[in-house]
């Protein structure tokens, strides 16, 4: 392992894109499957070792198994008649998921306006800048979601509102922050050349300040995407519509129904992970100079 | 350790490791005489060998380097004078042909510590104040906390920096950080000295500096420096002998010997000085044409 | 020198953020004063009065009368309401600093495993990404029976505030994963072969040149881990119905709002000097291990 030439990353620096391959001997098709599934395979191939090792090692070792149900046992609860409800726990599921997910958007959309334009701001005009940054980097350091019960009562108990301005907070510090970082982190040159042809300062703005601010922007973007579902469920606990994910999972876990607390959850990872998913392919195409991969934060 | 193998395997006679202990002997006399002495025998270097994108990077290499000497490697980007370094620093291995380092492989003299080495970026570490930056090699070779300072003193002398032990590299100017990893690499005494363009970075009036510097460095320790550089100037100005190598494959095509004496400073406005700068610009371009 | 310009910066930044939030408690109270001007509960208000906080006292109290309360017991006869809320915080801390802890190792040795094997980097990375988006907060009750029922071989006895740690873990090991390994990788290809040039193996070239690398790039992760394992912690409490700690505190007042609306402000004002107090902690270690001197550019989670 000391020597450089064996190290994958170094070998990998000197490759062009579309010469990876392996061996001379593959067909074009072949490669070219090959080429566009290698991403996927290995996570493929963790993803299912995984599951069989959740359905059959648990199943082999764990008594205390209806804490952590088993993939298929989760599954197979789907059909089930949901308790009090004229549904299967499936349809009570996906109708939360609805709510939940709907709260999580919107809010999620008003907070990266909200962000981004306070950054803009804030970048423009330097005064603002040095009151409202420090502020936001100690708001941002504390808890927002003990907030939920106070948002409560100012907008109502069973209004989704109130979830809503929890999760525009959460969702607000961070792209505020680190775009308005990125908006201030450019080559001082840059600058330079498009003050060298008299431009505005929006016109910098536009040109360069924000392109060199969009890896930062993504980073929150994609941190935030995980972050909103947590809060919109933590914040569903204090209140907001019956038919949420968070009030779901409270009540499935309060019956010890834990399978179905448990596919309530998986259900808010899921809505987690298209959000995701959509901020990596938002980056990609915004970003095209810029390939990085999902794993760089 | 070794005894202990021996009692152990029934295989190896009393006689087996009389034997093996007299060659040990014998290669460790014969190879007093190659301490700092270099060879590479036929070697190439070939990377990615299975795939549609592999390179040649070296071929056929054949370099005699004699203790004490200050050879050049000077030749366009990309003809392998860092991956003749690598080879010779037992970094990487040849796919051809062998490398040996003071009578040994390549290899064993990496791990045995035979050599220092210094790169275009000084690669100081900047969590290291530039005394404990020296002191990494010694750390490594399990040194004692009071020699380890005291040699990395003796170092700073030697490059005269004496009065920035304490400073991190982040304070220094790009000079003062090359001094430093040259001090670094010199920390246990190598043999040899390892350079991949480490001025290359430089502005001129420092570059000059450093070379004075360097000459009065190699004068006082007696190491062996194989250097990298695209600077002509530089390479005739510093080193005893000059190697023009190639691209594709990479060769060694042309070694001129240099023969200027002790260098000064008004070595750079001699006659024979620029003599030997076209003679090296002509082995540069002569391979340019073919 | 530059330490120098370090403090003056923390200091500046500090003092402006109180500014901001003492200019933050003004806003409140203008709010209140312009919205009992025009119509106290804007109940009326066209649109916006649905959306827009109610200033009557009950829902926003005075900033005095919140100040006041943290002197006030909460029965009679009983502490007055900031020795609840310190015990508390300190209760809270305890399950937090546990988790920062345990998370912090977790997501270094991660970082370390993945740095370290190519294919494990490639194959488990999208589901540490992916573990984020679990709630696993929402079911913190679930953790803690499983926390009574499977940590009985320990030597201690096992406390269900120890479960609401390990939720904490589970928040804070991923920034410093994520961070750590960038850390980790980021030692330029010359160091590499310089530690490799001494013939320095796997774990002195980990010790020597990759932790001390990777520490511009964790300090920012530290900050979040920080945060994340106290609200680990709150969140924790009040979901899995822990009878100590702020986030019990909060449920507790939360539920007696209309009694005493100022405490939930005063435990929420709690939780923020705890996030504050943190916060300032980590800069502190950031200052004394003299990391402040490398900032890297893009060292953001
Ligand atoms: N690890 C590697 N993998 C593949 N090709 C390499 C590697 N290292 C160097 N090369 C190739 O070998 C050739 C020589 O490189 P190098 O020795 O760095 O040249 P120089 O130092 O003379 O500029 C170049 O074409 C380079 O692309
Ligand atoms: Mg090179």
């Amino acid at each position: 392992m000391t020597s450089p030439d064996m190290n994958p990353a170094d070998v990998s620096i000197m490759q062009t894109p579309g010469q990876q391959s392996p061996n001379g001997f593959k067909s074009a098709a072949a490669k070219a499957v090959s080429k566009a599934a290698s991403p996927w395979l290995l996570p493929l191939i963790f993803g299912v070792g995984g599951l069989l090792i959740w359905e059959f090692g648990l199943w082999a070792t764990n008594p205390e198994r209806f804490l952590l149900p088993r993939p298929s046992e989760i599954i197979s609860v789907l059909s089930e008649d949901d308790r009090g409800v004229d549904n299967t726990i499936f349809e009570s599921i996906f109708e939360a998921s609805r709510t939940t997910g709907f709260i999580i958007l919107s809010s999620l959309v008003v907070g990266v306006i909200l962000g981004v334009a306070a950054a803009l701001i804030t970048t423009r005009f330097r005064a603002t800048n040095e009151v409202i940054t420090p502020l936001a980097v100690a708001m941002n350091a504390t808890p927002i979601v003990a907030l939920a019960p106070i948002f409560n009562n100012w907008l109502g108990l069973t209004s989704p509102r109130s979830n809503q301005a929890v999760v525009v907070l959460i969702v607000f510090f961070p792209v505020f922050i680190n775009t308005a970082r990125g908006l201030n982190t450019v080559d001082p040159n840059q600058i330079e050349l498009m003050q060298s042809l008299a431009s505005k300062p929006w016109t910098i703005i536009r040109r360069v300040r924000i392109p060199s601010a969009l890896p930062f922007f993504f980073t929150a973007l994609k941190l935030v995407s995980s972050l909103c579902v947590v809060a919109a469920i933590v914040a569903e606990y204090f209140g907001g519509s019956q038919s949420s994910l968070g009030s779901k999972i409270i009540t499935y876990a309060g019956f010890t129904q834990y399978d179905a607390a448990w596919a309530a959850v998986l259900a808010g990872s899921i809505i987690g992970i298209v959000l995701y998913a959509l901020a990596s392919v938002a980056e990609r195409l915004a970003m095209p100079w810029a390939h990085r991969s999902w794993n760089s934060p | 350790m070794t005894a202990e193998r021996a009692t152990d395997n029934p295989q190896v006679s009393e006689e087996g490791l009389q034997d093996s202990m007299d060659t040990l002997q014998d290669s460790m006399e014969s190879r007093q005489h190659l301490l700092g002495s270099v060879a590479a025998q036929g070697v190439s270097k070939v990377f990615l060998p299975n795939s549609t994108s592999k390179v040649t990077a070296l071929e056929d290499i054949n370099l005699h380097i004699s203790p004490g000497s200050f050879t050049t490697l000077i030749g366009p980007s990309g003809c392998g004078k860092s991956t003749l370094l690598r080879l010779v620093a037992g970094l990487i291995h040849p796919t051809q042909g062998v490398v040996q380092v003071n009578g040994k492989p390549a290899d064993q003299a990496r791990k045995d510590r035979d050599y220092g080495m210094a790169f275009q970026t000084a690669s100081l570490f900047d969590w290291r104040t530039v005394r404990k930056n020296i002191e990494l090699p010694l750390e490594l070779m399990g040194w004692r906390r009071g020699a380890r300072q005291q040699r990395a003193a003796e170092m700073l002398e030697l490059v005269q920096l004496p009065e920035f032990a304490d400073s991190y590299p982040s304070e220094l100017s790009g000079g003062m950080q090359q001094r430093v990893a040259i001090a670094r690499a010199l920390a246990f005494k190598p043999t040899l000295l390892l350079m991949d363009e480490p001025f290359g970075a430089l502005d001129e009036m420092t570059r000059e500096h450093m070379q004075a510097e360097l000459l009065h460095i190699w004068e006082e320790t007696n190491t062996t420096i194989i250097f990298i550089t695209h600077s002509i100037p530089e390479a005739v100005f510093l080193s005893t002998n000059v190697c023009v190598m190639t691209p594709r494959p990479g060769r060694i095509s042309t070694q001129i010997e240099i023969d200027l004496g002790k260098r000064t400073d008004d070595t750079r406005e001699r006659e024979d000085f620029f003599a030997s700068i076209v003679k090296v610009r002509e082995a540069l371009r002569s391979q340019e044409s073919t | 020198m530059p330490d120098i310009r370090w403090w003056r910066k923390k200091i500046l930044l500090a003092c402006t953020g109180l500014a901001g939030l003492v200019a933050l408690a003004g806003l409140y109270s203008l709010y209140k004063v312009i919205g009992r001007a025009l119509d106290d509960g804007q109940r009326d208000w066209w649109f916006i009065g649905s959306m827009l906080p109610r200033s009557d006292d009950r829902n926003m109290p005075p900033i005095r009368d919140i100040l006041a309360e943290f002197n006030q017991p909460t029965r009679e006869g009983g502490d007055p309401l900031w020795n609840l809320i310190f015990d508390g915080v300190l209760f809270t801390l305890r399950e937090a600093l546990v988790g920062f802890v345990l998370g912090v190792v977790t997501g270094m040795v991660i970082a370390i495993l993945l740095m370290r094997f190519l294919t494990l980097e490639k194959g488990a990375m999208p589901y540490i990404i992916a573990s984020q988006t679990v709630p696993l907060i929402a079911i913190a009750p679930i953790i803690v029976i499983w926390g009574r029922k499977n940590f009985d071989f320990l030597p201690w006895e096992w406390q269900d505030w120890m479960s609401v740690s390990l939720i904490a873990v589970y928040l804070t090991f991923f920034p410093i994963t994520v961070n750590g390994l960038r850390g980790l990788q980021s030692p330029n290809p010359d160091s590499k072969e310089l530690m490799d040039s001494y013939a320095a193996g796997w774990w002195q070239t980990l010790w020597k040149l990759r932790l001390p690398a990777s520490l511009p790039f964790l300090f920012p992760a530290l900050k979040i881990a920080a945060l994340a394992s106290i609200i680990g912690a709150i969140v924790g409490e009040i979901s899995s119905g822990q009878s100590d700690g702020l986030g019990f505190l909060i449920l507790d007042f939360f539920t007696k709002y209309s009694t005493a609306p100022e405490r939930l402000y005063a435990a929420i004002i709690g939780a923020a000097l705890l996030g504050l107090f943190a916060a300032a902690v980590i800069s502190l270690a950031e200052f004394i291990l003299n990391v402040h001197r490398r900032q890297v550019a893009n060292a953001q989670t």
